[in-house]
């Protein structure tokens, strides 16, 4: 016990948290979800500072909590893949694409698709599928993509996972750039469709000036994503991935089929990815290519990694930080990327289990270090 | 769909997809030896040979060559320019392991940190040019393509008799430069004492270093060969395509990693095989869709193989190069 180490000690909140009473904890909870839904109106100093638009070059406040929350989403999702089952997925662009393109295709009335099915059926000229049935679509898309890709792929070896998931994110832009009677191409889709909502002020409830509305929304879309993800985690299933992620051979002779729990992993990861995505186009009322660079892909691992992967908590502080920073530092534009790679090198090597890692995680790291000092002094 | 165009110019495309190919082999090597080696993804080093190309341009600045030198001159600043580009790269790759991967394996992280650090490394490389060094320096870093000088001036050689097929100098120092650097490495693992340590770490790093093989220097000395190899597709990518740009690294590092699976990861003959079929399928690919498919293709190719062959087209294994 004389080496507890920092990993460990850094555990110390979450355990203190863990032992509270049930009622400090509900308050607690319910205390930062409140204090979340006022942050638009943040505007008591010293605190304001957080603000991203406090000088005028800054970015709208509330359109930047909306992104801060979808690429939450996107992370929690991605940690289903990443961090609980332990398959790396390079590609989860790809569904955050699909989500976008499905509400934009199905739902706005100048997109190709929605022309074709007004020819064919003969009707008029605005119509489009609802919002409300868009996103049934949009998580089947994603999802369908999801067990298309994992069925041949996650048979195999986890390095290949990898190499073939980075394709396909890279296929799906590619895809929707050159598809042109399709996909719109290069130009995109317009007119994608917002939720509906009473008409407040003689615009709909959710426009393009009211951004808070939108991190409203999200918002309350985060916390059942989280609230499902964190049941997922305790369930037959999330023991399931569990067991795969430490040994899958051991797994497999107790009885725990790996492929078909990892197939629902990635089937599950697919579907949030797609649903943050539906959430992102569906604000910009724009959905073109190039806003899916595999950049983003790399963005959403490294939010899970940095945060913790496996940790709910963490995930959603690497989201937060990895999205807040760079728009709060908005001025120092042109440098971001080169100082995101720097903190992506030095946060790993210093703190390879995450910033707020998950327990088990941290006791595995804890492990491994000590058996490779073991090593080094034998050798 | 075209396939008059690609039948008609057959022979071309094919010559034209070895060259692109030679190029996507001498990269591929050092993914497959760190693999081979570390079962560890490099994704810094599509940026190891970025960095080979600019110094192929630093070089040919600081000599002042440009095109219509005598023949002396353009072999010297050539030469010149290899061994420049051969050592930054390897420098660069010993860099990285030292700065990204040892404190990692020290502190023995899961592979998935390794991943990030090595994306991390990428991107610092990728905006070294692309913008500290603007900062500092000015054009021609930046985040635009720069010309390198067409050091080699483009000459017909010889004419394919039969097929009418003319190749020129260029081509033909990419596919000789690529093979015998691909069959020196060969040799040289295959061969020599410090191979036979190379390929006991790949085979079981236990047993290796129970053996007295000196794990620590065996990682080194794959970074730095696989490092050279790219020094060396730099220098060749130059001579064939005279740019270079701060994210160039980029598509190919995909790509050349693509080969190295495609041929069997860990297997250096099997990054020659991978990379010379995908630099032709590709070329192929472009003539009967468009050019903006050809990635799309690369990758379905990657995935067919994988699914029914999934050990890659020569089987996996540095280890087992040659037992």
């Amino acid at each position: 016990m004389s080496q507890i180490s920092d990993s460990i000690r850094g555990l110390q909140i979450g355990n203190r948290w863990d032992r509270a009473p049930k009622w400090v904890r509900s308050v607690g909870l319910l205390l930062v979800i409140a204090f979340a839904f006022y942050l638009p109106f943040l505007n008591v100093l010293p605190f304001a500072y957080i603000r991203t638009d406090l000088n005028p070059t800054g970015s709208d406040w509330a359109s930047v909590l909306f992104l801060i929350v979808v690429y939450m989403i996107a992370a929690v999702g991605l940690n289903v893949v990443i961090g609980f089952a332990g398959l790396l997925d390079l590609g989860y662009v790809g569904f955050y694409a699909l989500g976008a393109y499905s509400v934009a295709l199905f739902g706005s009335p100048s997109s190709p698709v929605v022309e074709a099915l007004q020819s064919r059926f003969g009707l008029s000229d605005e119509w489009a599928v609802p919002f409300v049935m868009c996103i049934p679509i949009a998580i089947a898309m994603s999802l369908t993509a999801g067990v298309i890709l994992g069925a041949p792929t996650l048979r195999l070896r986890g390095d290949y996972l990898a190499i073939v998931t980075l394709g396909f994110g890279e296929i799906i832009r590619i895809t929707a750039r050159n598809l042109d009677n399709v996909t719109g191409g290069a130009a995109g889709i317009t007119q994608v469709p917002v939720p509906p909502g009473p008409e407040v002020d003689g615009r709909s409830f959710f426009n393009t000036i009211d951004a808070e509305r939108w991190y409203w929304l999200a918002l309350v879309i985060l916390i059942l994503i989280v609230f499902l993800a964190s049941r997922l985690e305790h369930s037959r299933v999330g023991r399931a991935w569990l067991a795969i992620r430490e040994d899958e051979d051991a797994a497999a002779v107790m009885g725990v089929a790996g492929f078909k729990f990892k197939l629902w992993a990635f089937a599950i990861g697919a579907s949030v990815g797609g649903l943050a995505g539906l959430l992102f186009g569906s604000k910009q009322q724009y959905v073109e290519p190039n806003a899916f660079m595999l950049n983003l892909s790399f963005l959403f691992v490294a939010m899970v990694v940095i945060g913790g992967s496996g940790n709910i908590v963490g995930v959603l502080v690497g989201a937060f930080l990895l999205t807040y920073l760079p728009e709060r530092f908005r001025e120092l534009q042109e440098w971001r990327p080169f100082a995101f790679g720097l903190a992506l090198v030095l946060v790993m090597v210093l703190r390879p289990q995450g910033l707020v890692p998950s327990r088990r995680r941290a006791a595995e790291i804890e492990d491994r270090r000590h058996e490779a000092e073991e090593a080094a002094a034998d050798a | 769909m075209d396939f008059d165009a690609l039948i008609s110019g057959l022979d071309r495309h094919t010559l034209d997809g070895i060259t692109r190919g030679s190029i996507y082999a001498l990269v591929a090597l050092g993914y497959t030896m760190v693999y081979g080696v570390m079962k560890l993804i490099n994704f810094a080093h599509s940026e190891v040979f970025m960095v080979g190309t600019w110094t192929v341009l630093g070089v040919y600045t600081v000599l002042g060559a440009t095109s219509g030198m005598g023949v002396g001159a353009v072999i010297g600043a050539t030469v010149l320019a290899l061994l420049a580009a051969m050592l930054a790269s390897a420098g660069t790759a010993l860099a990285v392991e030292r700065i990204a991967y040892r404190p990692l394996r020290k502190k023995g992280a899961p592979p998935l940190i390794f991943l990030i650090t090595g994306i991390g490394c990428s991107l610092v490389l990728v905006e070294t040019f692309g913008q500290v060094l603007k900062a500092f320096f000015g054009p021609p870093f930046g985040r635009v393509t720069v010309n390198v000088p067409s050091v080699i001036e483009t000459k017909v050689v010889f004419t394919i008799p039969g097929l009418d097929l003319p190749v020129t100098n260029t081509r033909l120092l990419i596919i000789i430069g690529a093979i015998v650097m691909m069959v020196a490495l060969d040799t040289f693992v295959n061969k020599s004492r410090l191979g036979r340590g190379v390929r006991a770490v790949a085979q079981d790093p236990d047993t290796a270093s129970l053996m007295g093989v000196n794990q620590e220097r065996v990682i080194m000395l794959v970074f730095v060969l696989g490092g050279a190899m790219a020094g060396v597709a730099a220098l060749l990518f130059t001579v064939q395509y005279d740019i270079t740009k701060f994210d160039i690294g980029f598509i190919i590092g995909i790509k050349a990693f693509t080969a190295a699976v495609l041929g069997g990861i860990g297997n250096l003959r099997g990054a020659l095989v991978g990379g010379l079929l995908l630099g032709v399928v590709e070329v192929y690919a472009s003539q009967i869709w468009d050019s903006s498919w050809t990635d799309v293709t690369a990758f379905i190719v990657l995935v067919l193989v994988l699914m029914f062959r999934p050990t890659g087209l020569l089987g996996e294994s540095l280890g087992k190069a040659r037992a």
